[in-house]
């Protein structure tokens, strides 16, 4: 319980914090003898001053808006759900089986069906330490970041003596059929008339996380089940009271959230690459634990901070390119200091905030 | 260690042990407490009583540095003495027992004691030291312990102990106690109470925060009420008496028998036959148990804590697997490891008022409305729908229940945490009261309640066996029993060792029942 009011619980702090970690970041920019003013401007401009960067924010923003659901359910829990990374490399490998399995006719039919095969992959992966954490109390910290690590060999050695194509050298599967091309922003604003560049990786995927968010909320705050999440997240003997069995709880919550994680490969394995390659995940999982953290567990605020970091990731690519004193290891400097800043930091901001907020309601 | 309390030869010699002037907190807008100013005098027992949020707690935390008073002053010994945390409190030798003990339980209670005041880098060290001290302080206030026992293992009223020894430890010569008898059984009261009246003798000053005024009268040389975070009055205890200090409390004259007719038992609705029941530390706490209540009736179970009547409530409300029979209305319902749930019990029209309504009855980060839900999510379904509960009609209900059981603030969008002690009770209440079971069972209904709520709490419990539901009501307090029940069984270890008629009982002989002393001429 906090004694902060709602708005500034939602917003204030968290704006802070990131005041804050630009802040820091932009010493940083200032210490290496470069313009921290003008290096914002690069990001700001490169992430969304053009079409072009919305389109590659956008897509970025997809990624982490599913690993951030993720953790928000099972945060609502009271689990802490650190294997979206490996759960979305899963959920990769269903989307691959799902569109390579049949000659698919028609993106309309690909989508769900690829849809259920993430999602099912994914919940699969997390089904192992739900059960272990619900039967036997392992605790899911452990064993998802453990299963992160099977993940990612498992998906090595289904490239490499699996699903590899015949005659092909890199880890990667055989292309997607026609069929199961999803289509990108470029082609669906152009059916309206809308000019958007080709090249960004933005595409319908886009929509289905923002239909996840919906379902979200509405699981959480108006359906049964979300109720009995909640509960059991804050109060596990008021739960049992409650005649919830915190067996299905943490089984249920942990298959809803492994389901959205692997849902997360539909942007990135059927949206951009039309093909599965080793490490498509490339730390999205743990973005979502930042994201979910700074957006409170709340749909919307996983929605605008899914945005803020699409923006760190695009802006930082850019800055990057434009920027030669700034190089890769910097720009994942600024972008850990972000996340160090909203997500773990928060009560460095928190504390303060209440004090202030408590002494301008005394002075009045 | 801390330093030595107050140095002997700078304290005035006739100077009160405490004195608050004008001390004024307030939390955002609320105003815990308004101006308050008391004089304790050295080697007193003081009693401060007062109804939930009265600012009592809020008083003590100030002298013991958990909080900071916005205005006023606080002397020990005569000198003004800032105290900006706990560790200046404890230098200004003064201790504090809190309600919910402050002990790690898997530690030993030497571990416990030496915790936070190791005088040495070297544990083993400090624990050799201490373990001697520690002797010492046992013997000179017989306040036996083993030191090496684990404190999980103790009961409730040596736990109590611990806390008692961890204060005198740290050289406290100023102890406050809050709510010391909360969690005890009769007889441990007492002895607490013969322990308080040696450190008294030694020339120690002793507060004690509490609800019960029989204790008050009993046991203090002064006492102050306290009300809506101002001191109402303070006086000399052999000069007032309970009635007196209640009117104080509540501003009104308090009721304390509550009116009702006798009792017109029906068929029997709970039938409970060779319940056994396993505890929390893997005992068998409940041991072969057969009760029955009839419609219309409140069958009470008296005893000392730990008992088996926590793990009895527990069975009942499908928290705890048994095994044995319950049944209800006939029915019998599956209390076995694998079935045993809380829906069952409800479904079968058993509502459960449990003993810990913060642990367990609610939620505290939901809203009001959200534990009215709280197992009877089932209920609350939208029409053609299987998923989404009806929050409006949840909404609305809830505000209808907090009117009917007088839960203030009426809002049911107030976090349950932001409640007083006795609303968040009332809301409990409303929710197992308000779908009018066939079977309802309490556990400790008015523990740590005010008077104005204890008394409407007890009306409702009549109001519903009126209304034709079978009550087994579980407390400590045996006037509660007494005021409350039609029929009463008293548990000792694990058993049911007698049942009496209330109106043919007294306390005397229930109290020797519960101290486990059945005498056959009396069955």
């Amino acid at each position: 319980m906090t004694s902060l009011p709602r708005w500034a619980d939602t917003a204030l702090v968290p704006l802070f914090s990131l005041a804050l970690s630009l802040m820091v970041a932009g010493l940083m920019v200032l210490w290496i003898g470069e313009n921290p003013f003008h290096a914002l401007g690069i990001m700001l401009k490169g992430a969304v001053g053009t079409a072009y960067g919305w389109g590659y924010t956008l897509y970025y923003a997809t990624n982490f808006i599913f690993t951030g659901l993720a953790v928000a359910v099972a945060i609502h829990a009271g689990l802490f759900n650190i294997g979206a990374e490996g759960q979305a490399t899963v959920g990769g490998l269903g989307a691959a089986l799902v569109c390579l399995s049949l000659e698919w006719p028609h993106w309309s039919l690909a989508l769900p069906a690829a849809v259920c095969g993430a999602a099912l992959f994914g919940a699969a992966w997390a089904a192992v330490p739900a059960y272990l954490q619900a039967r036997h109390g392992s605790h899911i910290v452990i064993t998802t970041i453990m299963f992160n690590i099977i993940a990612s060999a498992l998906l090595v050695y289904l490239l490499v003596n699996v699903l590899r194509a015949p005659g092909q050298i890199a880890l990667e599967t055989a292309s997607f059929p026609p069929g199961a091309h999803l289509p990108t922003a470029h082609e669906i604003l152009g059916w309206m008339g809308i000019g958007f560049p080709k090249s960004p990786p933005l595409n319908i995927s886009l929509l289905l996380a923002l239909a996840g968010c919906m379902l979200v909320w509405v699981l959480i705050w108006r359906t049964r089940l979300g109720y009995e999440i909640r509960t059991f997240g804050f109060n596990e003997s008021a739960a049992i009271y409650a005649g919830i069995s915190p067996f299905r709880i943490v089984m249920t919550t942990l298959l809803i959230s492994g389901g959205l994680a692997g849902l997360m490969a539909i942007n990135t394995v059927m949206g951009e690459a039309e093909r599965l390659l080793n490490n498509a995940v490339q730390g999205a999982g743990f973005v979502g634990i930042a994201v979910a953290l700074m957006g409170r567990s709340h749909p919307v605020g996983i929605l605008l901070a899914s945005v803020l970091f699409g923006i760190l990731y695009q802006g930082g690519a850019e800055l990057e390119f434009h920027m030669p004193a700034i190089d890769r290891d910097m720009v994942i400097f600024i972008q850990a200091l972000v996340i160090l800043f909203v997500g773990a930091l928060d009560n460095m901001v928190r504390f303060p905030a209440e004090r202030l907020l408590a002494f301008i309601a005394r002075t009045r | 260690m801390a330093a030595e309390a107050i140095d002997t030869a700078s304290r005035k010699p006739a100077a009160p042990a405490i004195e608050l002037r004008n001390i004024t907190k307030s939390f955002g807008s609320i105003r815990a407490n308004r101006n308050v100013s008391l004089t304790i005098e050295r080697g007193t027992i003081h009693g401060i009583v007062g109804e939930n949020g009265a600012g009592k707690s809020t008083l003590m935390s100030i002298l013991y540095g958990f909080y900071r008073a916005d205005e006023g002053e606080v002397r020990i010994h005569g000198i003004p003495t800032p105290i900006p945390d706990t560790r200046s409190a404890i230098r200004a030798g003064i201790g504090m027992v809190h309600q919910h003990f402050k002990l790690v339980h898997n530690l030993s209670v030497l571990e416990n004691i030496v915790l936070g005041a190791e005088d040495d880098f070297i544990l083993e060290r400090s624990l050799t030291r201490a373990r001697s001290l520690l002797l010492d302080l046992a013997r000179d206030h017989q306040l036996e312990i083993d030191p090496d026992a684990i404190v999980e293992k103790l009961s409730v009223g040596l736990q109590q102990r611990v806390e008692i020894l961890k204060a005198l430890f740290r050289r406290a010569d100023i102890l406050i106690l809050d709510e010391p008898t909360g969690v005890l059984a009769p007889s441990e009261a007492e002895r607490l109470f013969a322990i308080l009246r040696g450190l008294k003798n030694e020339g120690r000053t002793i507060v004690m925060i509490t609800h019960k005024l029989h204790e008050v009268m009993a046991v203090t040389d002064t006492v102050s009420v306290m009300r809506r975070g101002e001191m109402v009055t303070t006086c000399r205890t052999c000069e007032t008496d309970a009635g007196k200090l209640a009117e104080f409390m509540v501003g009104r004259k308090a009721l304390f028998r509550v009116a009702r007719d006798s009792a017109e038992p029906g068929e029997r609705v709970l039938d409970i036959q060779d319940l056994s029941v396993v505890g929390r530390r893997g005992n068998e706490a409940v041991r072969r148990v057969s009760l029955c209540v009839h419609r219309g009736e409140i069958a009470g179970i008296a005893g000392v804590t730990d008992n088996g009547q926590a793990e009895l409530l527990e069975a009942l409300g499908g928290i705890r697997p048994a095994t044995g029979t319950i049944r209800i209305a006939g029915r019998e319902i599956d209390c076995s490891r694998r079935a045993a749930s809380a829906r069952s019990m409800h479904e079968a029209g058993l509502a459960h008022v449990p003993e810990d309504r913060q642990q367990l009855g609610l939620v505290l980060d939901f809203r009001a409305w959200e534990n009215m839900a709280l197992g009877y999510q089932h209920r609350f379904r939208r029409p053609r729908s299987r998923l989404l509960m009806d929050i409006s009609a949840l909404q609305d209900l809830t505000a209808d229940r907090m009117r009917r059981f007088d839960v203030r603030p009426t809002n049911p969008s107030i976090l349950a945490g932001r409640l007083s002690g006795g609303n968040q009770q009332k809301l409990v209440v409303a929710r197992e009261f308000g779908n009018a079971p066939s079977v309802l069972v309490v556990g400790q209904p008015t523990r740590g309640v005010d008077i104005g709520a204890i008394e409407f709490i007890h009306r409702q419990i009549v109001a519903l066996r009126d209304a034709g539901a079978a009550i087994l009501l579980v407390s400590m307090d045996l006037d509660e029993i007494l005021a409350l029940t039609d029929r009463v069984a008293v548990m000792f270890d694990g058993r049911i060792v007698g049942e009496r008629i209330t109106a043919e009982t007294d306390a005397t002989e229930l109290g020797l029942m519960m101290a486990g002393v059945v005498t056959e001429s009396l069955q």
